[in-house]
C-alpha cells in the first residue's frame, strides 16, 4: 500500500513536469499577451519595453528554467489579468468548481443507479424504452446547448431559477464559500449541476444497465433465485455490487473529464469557477494562468485516479494494489 | 397659493417615489469587468466606463458630441498654446480631501508616464497651477484638440495616492502588470465609490454622499456590476429580471429585447469603423487605384449591414462617422458589380487573381461572417480569396506581421477626432513616429499626410473641417481602404430604467445621472 502510494507520487510529479513542458512549449502559439495588456494606439517601442520587463524576449530554455525554478518553490507565476499568484487565483476559484462537480456527481449517482437497475430488470417496459431514448438525446446534445435551453426554459419563460452566477454564498473557511447553506445558493447551483450531469448521466445509466444485465445471467444469480432469495436482495445486494466494479473505474476517469466539461458549463452560467477562468485566460492570453491551470488539472487527474484505485481495492478484495501500481 | 400647495405635494410624492426606487440596487451586466481600478493602467473602453463612475473628467462629451463642463467650470484660451481652466469650488474626493488644481497637475504628470495614455498627451507639455481652482494647460504648439484631450483628465486624489504602502511600495506607482496600490484602491470625485470588488465576479458601487453635482437627476444609490461573458446568458439574465441593464446586446437578440414587454432596447450609431486594407507591398495589383476601386464597388456594404448585421450598423463610405469634423456627407457607399468588372478589365485584371485574407473571429460584431461575405463578393470579380479567421489573441500578431494580402481592422478614434483615423490607418507607415502603425495596406499619399499635419496645428474649426474632409475625399477617390460600416451600440434595460438618457456614442454610460422610476 505504502509502496504503491510512493510510486503514485512519483508518477504525479512526472505527469506535472510533462504538462508544464508541453504547456510552456505551446504558449507562443496562444497569441501575444501584450495585446491584451495595452491599448490599441500604444507604439511598438513601448510594447517591446514591456516585453523585456516581462521576460518574454528571453529564449525558451531561459524562460522555462526560470519558471521551473520558481515552480519548485511553489510559485507558478503571476497572472497578468488578476495580478496575483496564478496558484492563488486557481485555489480561489477551485471551491466553486468542486461544488458544481459535487452537485453533478450527486445527481448522476442518485439517478443512474435506480434507472440503470430498473432498465436492466424490466428492459421491455415503455418506461425503460423512454429512459433509453432520452439518454441517447442526452449523450448527443452538447452541454452548452443543454445549458442555454435550460436557461431559456427555466429562467426566462418559467422564472423558476436564476440565470447566472452563484447567488448568496456562505463563507466557510479560507477560500471556500459554499452554495449549500442558503436557499438562494441551492437555486443557483441546480441548473448548472443538471447541465453538467446531463452529459455523464446517460453514459452511466447505460453502463450500469449493460453490466447489470450481464450479471443477471450469471450462475450465482440463478442459484440465488433458485434458493428463493427475495428479488430485491438479489438485485441490489448480490448483483449490484459486482456491477459496480467497472462503473467505478469508468467513474474515476469521468470525474476528471467532468472537470474539463465545467469549462463549458461555467462559461454559459457565468459560474465563477476555474473552468470559466481558464477559458477567459485563453482569450486574454494570460499564459502564467493557463500553464498553472493545466498543471493543477493534471494533478487532479492523478489524485482522482489514485483514489479510484484505492476504492477498487476496497470493493474487490482480490485486487492487489501493490501489483497494480507496477 | 393653492397652486403652490399642489406643487409642493406633487414634489413630495415624487420625492418619496424617488427614494423608494433608489433603495433597490441597480444590477448591471457587461461582457467584462474593468481590468484595474487604476484609471491610467489601460486605455480601453472598460477603463473609461469605470472612470466615468468613480471619477469625473474636466469636461465630457454630450449625446450630440458637444463638450459639457464637469470639474472644469469654464475655460478660455489665453494664448495659442495655453488654455486656462477654472475648476469647480469645493469638490470633494471620496477620501474627504478637497480637489484642487494641484491634483490636476499631479494627475497630468502621471498620465504622461502611462504607456497607454502618453500618446494622447504627446503635445501637452505642462500644467501650470495658478491658484487652487485655476490652472493653465500648455501645449508645445497650437493644438485644436485641447478640449478633446481634457475629456481624458480625470483628476486623482494626489494626497490619497502619495506615500508608501505597508510593504514599502510607492502608492502612486503605475504598473501595467502585477500588483500596485492604485490598481486595488481608488479615490476619485465621481458619483460612485467602489465598496466591494471581486475581479471577474462582481463589483459593488455605492453613491458618494458628498458628490458635488447636486443638480444631477441621478437617483441610483447602489450599482452591482457583474460580468456575464456569454451573450445568450446576458440576454437571459435581463429577460428573466435577474439584471436591470446590459451591454452589449448581440444582434441576434435585438428584436427579442425590443419586443419583450418588460425590457427596452436602446441603440445608437457608434463610432467604430470596420474596414479591410489591401496590402500593396504583397500584391502588385493593389498598387493600381482602379483595382482598389473595383474591390470597393464589388463589396456590398449595405447588404452586409442588412443581412449579417441585421441592421445593426451604419453603412459607411469613409472612416469618420457623422458628427466628426472630417465626416463628408457627399461620400456615398459604392456598389456596382458591373462597374467593378469594368474597372478590373481596364486595369488589365479581367481574369482576376488570387489573394489571402485574414480576419479575427471574436473581436468585432460578426467579424468572421463579414469576412466570409466579402470573400464571396470578391469572387464575382474573379478575385479568389483564401480566407483565414482566428481569435483576436492570435490575429494581432499576424496583423503586426502583415501576414495576409487583405486584413480586417476596426478603429475607434481615441481623440474622437477624424485625424486619428488617418494617423493610424492610412498615413504613410513610419516606424519612427509610429504613424500608420495599423496601415497594413501600406497605402501612402504624402498629400493626405500633409493635410493631416496642417489640420493638427489648425485651431480654426472651419479651416480644419475643410482639411479633414479633404483627407476623407482623397482616401475615398483613391479607395485607400474598403470601409464597411460603423458598428452600432446597443444596451438593454428593464422598463423604468431610463438608460436612453445616459448613453452616448462613445459607450460611456453616465450612471451618475441615471434615473430609475
Amino acid at each position: 500500500m505504502l509502496a504503491y502510494l510512493v510510486k503514485r507520487v512519483f508518477q504525479a510529479i512526472a505527469v506535472m513536469f510533462a504538462i508544464s513542458l508541453v504547456s510552456f512549449a505551446i504558449q507562443d502559439n496562444l497569441g501575444d499577451p501584450l495585446r491584451e495588456l495595452v491599448g490599441q494606439s500604444v507604439s511598438e517601442e513601448v510594447r517591446q519595453e514591456l516585453r523585456d520587463e516581462l521576460g518574454l524576449n528571453d529564449s525558451f530554455v531561459v524562460q522555462y528554467l526560470r519558471f521551473a525554478g520558481n515552480a519548485l518553490q511553489g510559485d507558478l507565476g503571476t497572472s497578468y489579468f488578476f495580478k496575483e499568484p496564478a496558484l492563488d487565483v486557481i485555489l480561489k476559484k477551485l471551491p466553486a468548481t468542486l461544488e458544481l462537480v459535487l452537485g453533478a456527481t450527486v445527481i448522476i449517482i442518485g439517478l443512474s443507479v435506480p434507472l440503470g437497475v430498473y432498465t436492466a430488470i424490466k428492459p421491455n417496459t415503455i418506461l425503460s424504452r423512454l429512459i433509453m431514448g432520452v439518454s441517447i438525446v442526452g449523450i448527443s446534445v452538447p452541454v452548452f446547448l443543454t445549458a442555454i435551453l435550460m436557461i431559456f426554459l427555466f429562467s426566462v419563460e418559467l422564472r423558476m431559477f436564476p440565470s447566472y452566477g452563484r447567488g448568496d454564498v456562505v463563507h466557510l473557511f479560507g477560500y471556500w464559500s459554499t452554495n449549500f447553506l442558503t436557499w438562494d445558493g441551492w437555486l443557483h447551483i441546480l441548473l448548472p449541476s443538471v447541465a453538467l450531469a446531463s452529459i455523464m448521466l446517460p453514459l452511466f445509466v447505460r453502463l450500469i444497465r449493460a453490466e447489470m444485465m450481464e450479471t443477471l445471467q450469471s450462475e450465482y444469480v440463478k442459484y440465488a433465485r433458485a434458493k428463493g432469495i427475495r428479488p430485491r436482495r438479489i438485485y441490489f445486494v448480490h448483483a449490484l455490487k459486482n456491477t459496480l466494479l467497472p462503473v467505478i473505474t469508468v467513474g474515476g476517469v469521468q470525474i476528471g473529464t467532468m472537470v474539463a466539461y465545467t469549462i463549458l458549463t461555467e462559461t454559459v452560467f457565468q459560474w465563477p469557477g476555474m473552468g470559466f477562468m481558464f477559458l477567459e485566460a485563453v482569450n486574454r492570453v494570460d499564459t502564467p494562468l493557463i500553464v498553472a491551470y493545466l498543471i493543477v488539472v493534471g494533478f487532479i487527474f492523478v489524485v482522482t485516479n489514485t483514489i479510484v484505485d484505492l476504492i477498487y481495492g476496497l470493493v474487490n478484495p482480490t485486487v492487489n494494489l501493490a501489483r497494480m501500481g507496477a | 397659493m393653492k397652486f403652490f400647495g399642489h406643487l409642493t405635494s406633487v414634489c413630495a410624492i415624487s420625492l418619496s417615489l424617488v427614494a423608494a426606487a433608489g433603495a433597490e440596487p441597480l444590477r448591471v451586466a457587461y461582457d467584462a469587468d474593468p481590468v484595474s481600478l487604476d484609471p491610467h493602467e489601460q486605455l480601453s473602453g472598460g477603463t473609461l466606463q469605470l472612470s466615468h463612475m468613480v471619477f469625473d473628467p474636466l469636461v465630457r462629451w454630450t449625446q450630440d458630441l458637444q463638450f459639457e463642463a464637469r470639474l472644469a467650470e469654464s475655460w478660455e484660451q489665453i494664448d495659442p498654446t495655453t488654455t486656462r481652466f477654472h475648476l469647480r469650488d469645493g469638490v470633494k474626493f471620496h477620501s474627504g480631501n478637497v480637489m484642487t488644481a494641484k491634483d490636476v497637475d499631479w494627475t497630468f504628470d502621471r498620465l504622461k508616464e502611462s504607456p497607454d495614455f502618453k500618446g494622447i498627451f504627446n503635445l501637452f507639455t505642462d500644467v501650470k497651477v495658478i491658484d487652487d481652482t485655476t490652472f493653465d494647460l500648455i501645449t508645445s504648439e497650437p493644438y485644436p484638440l485641447v478640449l478633446h484631450t481634457a475629456t481624458y483628465i480625470f483628476p486623482m486624489d494626489s494626497a490619497f495616492y502619495t506615500g508608501q504602502t505597508a510593504d514599502g511600495k510607492d502608492k502612486a506607482e503605475l504598473v501595467k502588470h502585477g500588483d500596485s496600490f492604485a490598481s486595488r484602491n481608488v479615490s476619485g470625485t465621481g458619483p460612485f465609490i467602489v465598496s466591494e470588488r471581486e475581479q471577474g465576479v462582481k463589483m459593488v458601487f455605492d453613491r458618494f454622499a458628498d458628490y458635488w453635482d447636486t443638480a444631477s437627476p441621478g437617483n441610483v444609490d447602489q450599482i452591482i456590476l457583474t460580468p456575464i461573458k456569454e451573450d445568450p446568458t446576458r440576454v437571459a439574465a435581463l429577460l428573466s429580471g435577474d439584471v436591470d441593464f446590459i451591454a452589449p446586446v448581440p444582434p441576434t437578440d435585438l428584436q427579442r429585447i425590443a419586443d419583450d414587454a418588460g425590457t427596452e432596447l436602446i441603440t445608437m450609431s457608434g463610432t467604430r469603423i470596420i474596414t479591410f486594407q489591401m496590402n500593396q507591398d504583397r500584391v502588385e495589383a493593389f498598387k493600381d487605384a482602379r483595382v482598389r476601386q473595383a474591390i470597393d464597388y464589388a463589396v456590398n456594404n449595405a447588404g452586409i449591414v442588412d443581412r449579417i448585421m441585421r441592421g445593426f450598423g451604419t453603412v459607411g463610405a469613409q472612416a469618420s462617422p457623422a458628427g466628426y469634423l472630417g465626416h463628408n456627407a457627399d461620400l456615398t457607399p459604392r456598389f456596382d458589380v458591373e462597374k467593378a468588372k469594368a474597372l478590373m478589365a481596364e486595369a488589365g485584371y479581367a481574369d482576376g487573381f488570387s489573394i489571402t485574407m485574414m480576419a479575427p473571429n471574436n473581436r468585432y460584431v460578426n467579424d468572421d461572417k463579414i469576412a466570409q461575405a466579402v470573400a464571396s463578393m470578391l469572387s464575382k470579380i474573379n478575385i479568389t480569396v483564401d480566407l483565414q479567421t482566428m481569435p483576436k489573441a492570435q490575429y494581432w500578431p499576424k496583423f503586426d506581421e502583415r501576414a495576409a494580402d487583405m486584413m480586417m481592422i476596426g478603429w475607434h478614434s481615441d481623440t474622437e477626432d477624424s485625424a486619428n483615423f488617418h494617423q493610424f490607418l492610412s498615413h504613410c507607415p513610419n516606424a519612427d513616429t509610429g504613424d500608420g502603425q495599423y496601415n497594413s495596406g501600406n497605402y501612402c499619399n504624402p498629400e493626405a499626410d500633409k493635410l493631416m499635419a496642417m489640420a493638427n496645428a489648425e485651431t480654426d474649426v472651419a479651416k480644419r473641417t475643410e482639411m479633414l474632409q479633404k483627407i476623407e475625399t482623397i482616401l475615398y477617390d483613391e479607395a485607400a481602404f474598403i470601409p464597411l460600416h460603423w458598428q452600432d451600440l446597443a444596451w438593454g434595460a428593464r422598463k423604468g430604467v431610463h438608460g436612453e438618457r445616459i448613453v452616448n456614442a462613445l459607450n460611456f454610460p453616465y450612471f451618475g445621472d441615471l434615473v430609475v422610476d
